[in-house]
């Protein structure tokens, strides 16, 4: 798609987001969770489709994200080991609503920062490994820190944590919603211009080949240290209001929950991994086909939902957007320069 | 370090930890050899692999409430998941053999959420466990116990692995096996049926798994959703052994049981999954550093 | 409080409130339009575990929910006000995760405007749909969430029909302090051991659990947090036969109960008393017959104990309908979870009205006898009025051995040693 039409859509989109609560009021958390999603599959392809490195590990990011916004957001106002050993909430530990828009204007940016700079400590250790071992690196990363918090007493172990419960005074689904709303339109603009910009060339040339990336003078490592900082930041920022979305933090169910790990890989492979449309049309379609499996079968969900993956994975390893994309190869040239386009009629000239 | 202290003061605990780490490891290293079989003939990572082991049990366990001895569930199991891997294998698998690996990774677990859920609908997510009808031995005036069926999963573990290495090494079909792990085309080429190898290499993955879930019911307990954790230990047993040599799967499945009971011994039952995962990092990046002191890396 | 709060609330949110009431009392009547031809249906929303972990248990709370709701309408249903209402639940599955439950709650009272809640199983899940459910002022009436820190957090719309967690294993510690002399020593001289699963809930049993060794002064010399896959748990039994324990106190679950059960038994683990929960969730003495004996289980009702109400009549007229319609005898989670439902009834017909908030007040001031014991609760919304009770599998069967009001049997303790059984 042409930048400047891709670019006036993306407004549309996020447009349309603003009027999420009056248009569907009943339906506002799901939307939430909508956008946050997004957010999660952008950012694990800007890693595993823009920069070729499939990180089974992003889910860290999300969950510390989750832990560390809840953290600041309850310790700016009690003690969080007493907080988390009375198992906080209610009327024990009350947020006046200034302590809450507090806690959320620090805690949120907090997840964000804490999620990347453990992605910068995760990525020396992690990024020189290639292929499927960076892959099982960071499933296992992955899953030692479920593990870990779930014995780690100050953020409440096994018995999870609650992020604070918002005064009656505040619409706190809508609060919820905007701020979801909020990060996500900051991450897709963001991600929108990134992609435009050479840094996506010199990532996907990590992708294409990093040792004849490395050969011709790019500094790689520097490059996918970015990119994954970039990637968990956002993640970090998705997970710290998915803490407040759902309110009650479970160290393996939900912070780290592997399920959510493997869904933001399946939303930017099933739209197309490597391109921008890809995961924000897979997340859509995804959320939309799960919600409908279910509310409408019930007991086969998974069943469902499996059947679904396989279905896609075999089927449309492309995604939606490369499948579009080789059917209609025209919809994507552009008369400018140095972009998806022109490597498309190289490869239409070469056929010909 | 009480718990250290405790082991110090009375050693034949370690007996106890290194018996029942080795019994263990036994059932992991069947589900790697299947894992480390599949990676390296088709390049595939079969996630499904902890639902095979599960649905062995549940062969099994079908067995003995329609009445038959428990100890027939092990070939009973291995049949069937046979059966069942090589369909999977004709519906599935053979369309994702020559892809790009990390399809392999997700096709798989779509396949292995379907299998819970199945498993669910169908059995319940109850707790389920088959008794062996076997009995127990004591060591050390008791202080040791030693369960046979455990004993039986070790060693049925080490002749099935023997067996395996057997079959690979003299039957025409394993030598066809080698080939194609070695070079596919070029078996292609010779005239070797690679698909039919595919079709027997992941089916015989899946009748490892079967055995071991057989082996799993009578020794321990099944439920639906079990598999993740076998999985990931097939893993990571495969990245510490390699794909090379069954003797070293082996070993690594016994080291990792071993590693894994001593680590809920001292650090606490809450920490011992986070050990191993933490140990399996700490390999890889062990390695890494290593390889890249020579300008490689780990791929 | 809240009533205040509604009083003297802000007059937005008092505005709203007014519509909100107007909308109900259209739709009331509405409905009373349709009832002079048909009756009318009550909705109660549930969303519960039917996949996942929780699988087994939430299959015993929705048999126990849908029980009731069949006896009640086959004895005329429920009537509020000079109408006559028949029951009906809407499921969700919420698939034994919290964030699940949590969306699903919402969905059930936004979406499908569901006025008053059956609760989930287990207290992860009540915990995650109670802010829910009190955000929209729905009343919901809970037989499986028992984290005693559900009722710190003056939930004022959550009303539970159980005993909370700190009761689970209160009479076991309590049974080993009174047979302190029976072992030899004094209750400060005991020692006990836990292995229990690092759940929200199974963690406020350990909680109670310290809380009562500490005033008998006994020591904790293992504590031990199992993993939520557990299906091992051969070295905490080690420890256990280094360290000699009393006590040994499992909770995990029905996972946890099978899996002590066994290895206790197969490593020949001699503990003078093993307490645990989920016994007859886990099926302990059909599945291991023998290597069950002697186990304390806590409970939360027995079919033995003497209640009745005018629905199921007594406690064995319960369990022998519910074995009739489901084919295996229920487990205490089916009846707390049926005894839910004759708590809405109660509170419908006293009410008059399918006003949530005149519902929510008629519930607040229940105080009935059923087939699960009496129900009455106290402002934190906990039923004060039922013990828990403490089983004791001796020959084959359940026997209430504690609290001794209702004891059948004096316990067995110290159990004898493995070598000795036959």
């Amino acid at each position: 798609m042409r930048n400047r039409s891709s670019l006036i859509v993306l407004f549309l989109l996020i447009a349309a987001g603003l009027a999420g609560p009056w248009v569907a009021p009943a339906h506002l958390s799901q939307f939430s969770q909508l956008w946050l999603f997004m957010v999660l599959a952008l950012s694990w392809d800007l890693m595993g489709g823009q920069t070729g490195y499939n990180s089974f590990g992003n889910i860290v990011f999300f969950g510390i994200g989750m832990y560390a916004s809840a953290i600041v957001q309850v310790g700016l106002v009690y003690p969080v080991a007493e907080y988390t050993a009375a198992k906080g909430g209610g009327t024990e530990f009350v947020f006046s609503a200034e302590q809450l828009h507090a806690g959320l204007a620090l805690g949120i940016p907090f997840g964000g920062l804490m999620a990347m700079l453990a992605a910068i400590v995760f990525g020396a250790l992690l990024l020189g490994m290639r292929g499927h071992y960076f892959a099982i690196a960071t499933l296992g990363l992955a899953v030692a820190a479920g593990e870990l918090a779930a014995g780690w007493n100050y953020i409440g172990a096994g018995s999870g944590m609650v992020a604070p419960t918002p005064p009656d005074t505040v619409d706190s689904v809508r609060l919820i919603y905007f701020l979801s709303w909020g990060v996500a339109a900051v991450a897709l603009l963001f991600y929108h211009w990134l992609l435009s910009t050479r840094f996506r060339m010199a990532i996907n040339a990590i992708r294409d080949d990093e040792d004849k990336a490395e050969a011709l003078g790019h500094f790689t490592v520097r490059n996918k240290m970015t990119a994954w900082a970039i990637s968990a930041f956002f993640t970090g920022l998705a997970g710290a209001v998915y803490g407040n979305l759902s309110r009650f933090i479970d160290p393996i169910d939900i912070a780290f929950s592997p399920e959510i790990g493997v869904w933001m890989i399946l939303m930017a492979i099933l739209g197309g991994k490597g391109t921008f449309w890809g995961p924000v049309i897979g997340t859509i379609v995804f959320f939309v086909a799960k919600e409908l499996f279910w509310t409408y079968l019930l007991g086969w969900q998974r069943v469902a939902l499996g059947a679904l993956i396989v279905i896609i994975v075999v089927f449309f390893p492309e995604g939606i957007v490369g499948w579009v994309k080789s059917r209609w190869p025209r919809l994507f040239t552009s008369p400018g320069k140095g972009d998806a386009g022109e490597a498309e009629r190289d490869r239409e000239a070469a056929h010909a | 370090m009480q718990n250290l202290q405790l082991l110090l003061q009375a050693p034949v605990f370690n007996v106890q930890l290194l018996l029942d780490g080795m019994f263990i490891g036994a059932i992991f290293a069947l589900a790697a050899i299947g894992m480390a079989l599949v990676w390296g003939v088709m390049n595939i990572i079969n996630v499904a692999q902890g639902e095979f082991v599960m649905l062995g049990g549940f062969v099994t366990l079908m067995l003995v409430e329609a009445g038959f001895h428990p100890l027939l569930g092990i070939p009973a199991a291995a049949v069937v998941l046979f059966v069942l891997g090589w369909a999977l294998y004709r519906a599935v698998i053979w369309r994702i053999v020559d892809g790009d690996m990390f399809i392999s990774l997700l096709a798989t677990f779509g396949i292995s959420i379907m299998m819970q859920q199945l498993m669910n609908e169908i059995f319940g997510a109850d707790v389920r466990t088959v008794e062996s009808g076997l009995g127990v031995w004591f060591l050390f005036d008791g202080m040791v116990t030693v369960t046979q069926v455990k004993v039986a999963a070790f060693f049925l573990s080490i002749v099935i692995g023997l067996l395996l290495w057997l079959f690979l090494k003299n039957a025409r079909l394993g030598q066809a096996i080698r080939a194609t792990a070695q070079n596919a085309r070029a078996a292609r080429i010779l005239g070797v049926d690679t698909d039919r190898v595919y079709a027997v290499t992941y089916a015989i993955n899946a009748a490892l798994c079967g055995a071991a879930g057989a082996l799993v019911v009578m020794a321990w307990s099944i439920h639906p959703y079990m598999g993740l954790p076998y999985t990931l230990r097939s893993f990571m047993i495969v990245i510490v052994a390699g794909l090379g040599n069954l003797a070293s799967v082996i070993a690594a499945g016994l080291g990792l049981g071993m590693a894994e009971q001593y680590a809920g011994f001292l650090l606490g039952a809450e920490f011992q999954l986070a050990f191993v995962f933490l140990l399996l990092v700490a390999v890889l990046v062990g390695r890494q550093i290593t390889l890249a002191r020579k300008r490689q890396y780990l791929k | 409080m809240w009533t205040d709060y509604h009083e003297e609330g802000d007059p937005k949110m008092l505005h709203r409130r007014k519509m909100l009431l107007a909308t109900v009392a259209a739709a009331t009547l509405m409905t009373a339009g349709a009832a002079q031809a048909e009756e009318c249906t009550i909705t109660l929303g549930a969303a519960v575990s039917l996949t996942g972990k929780y699988s087994t248990n939430g299959m015993h709370t929705k048999n126990g929910y849908d029980l009731a709701v069949k006896v009640l309408n086959e004895k005329g249903g429920v009537k509020v006000g000079d109408k006559t209402c028949k029951l009906a639940v809407k499921y969700y599955d919420d698939e034994s995760t919290p964030a699940r439950g949590a969306a699903l709650a919402e969905r059930l009272i936004k979406q499908d405007g569901v006025k008053f809640m059956l609760g989930p199983y287990s207290s992860g899940l009540t915990k995650a749909i109670a802010p829910v459910t009190e955000k929209y002022k729905v009343p919901m009436v809970e037989a499986n969430g028992a984290s005693r820190s559900l009722f710190t957090k003056g939930w004022k719309y959550l009303f539970a029909v159980l005993s909370t967690s700190e009761q689970y294993l209160q009479s076991a510690i309590e049974l080993a302090a009174e047979n302190a002399d029976r072992m030899g020593k004094k209750p400060n001289e005991m020692t006990v051991a836990l292995a229990i699963e690092n759940d929200p809930f199974s963690q406020d049993i350990r909680a109670g659990v310290m809380d009562d060794a500490k005033k008998h002064g006994m020591r904790i010399v293992i504590d031990d947090k199992l993993p939520k896959e557990l299906n091992d748990m051969s070295t905490t039994l080690t420890k256990v036969k280094a360290l000699k324990p009393d006590i040994l106190v499992v909770s995990g679950h029905a996972k946890g109960a099978a899996t002590a059960v066994r290895q206790i038994a197969e490593m020949r683990v001699d503990v003078p008393m093993v307490a645990m929960t989920h016994c007859d969730s886990a099926q302990i003495i059909k599945k291991f017959g023998d290597k069950a004996e002697y186990t304390l289980c806590a409970s939360q009702w027995a079919p033995t104990l003497k209640y009745s109400d005018e629905y199921f009549g007594s406690a064995m007229d319960f369990a022998k309908l519910f074995e009739k319609t489901y084919g295996y005898a229920p487990p205490y989670q089916a009846a707390e979870s049926a005894a839910a439902v004759l708590v809405f009834k109660d509170a419908f017909e006293r009410a008059g009205s399918l006003d949530p908030q005149k519902v929510r007040d008629a519930l607040a001031a229940t105080d009935m006898m059923t087939f699960y014991g009496g129900i009455k609760f106290d402002e934190t919304g906990k039923n004060i009025a039922k013990p828990m009770v403490l089983y004791q599998v001796l020959k084959g069967k359940y026997v209430v051995v504690a609290p001794s009001k209702w004891a059948e049997a004096r316990a067995v303790i110290p159990q004898p040693k493995w070598s000795e059984r036959k």
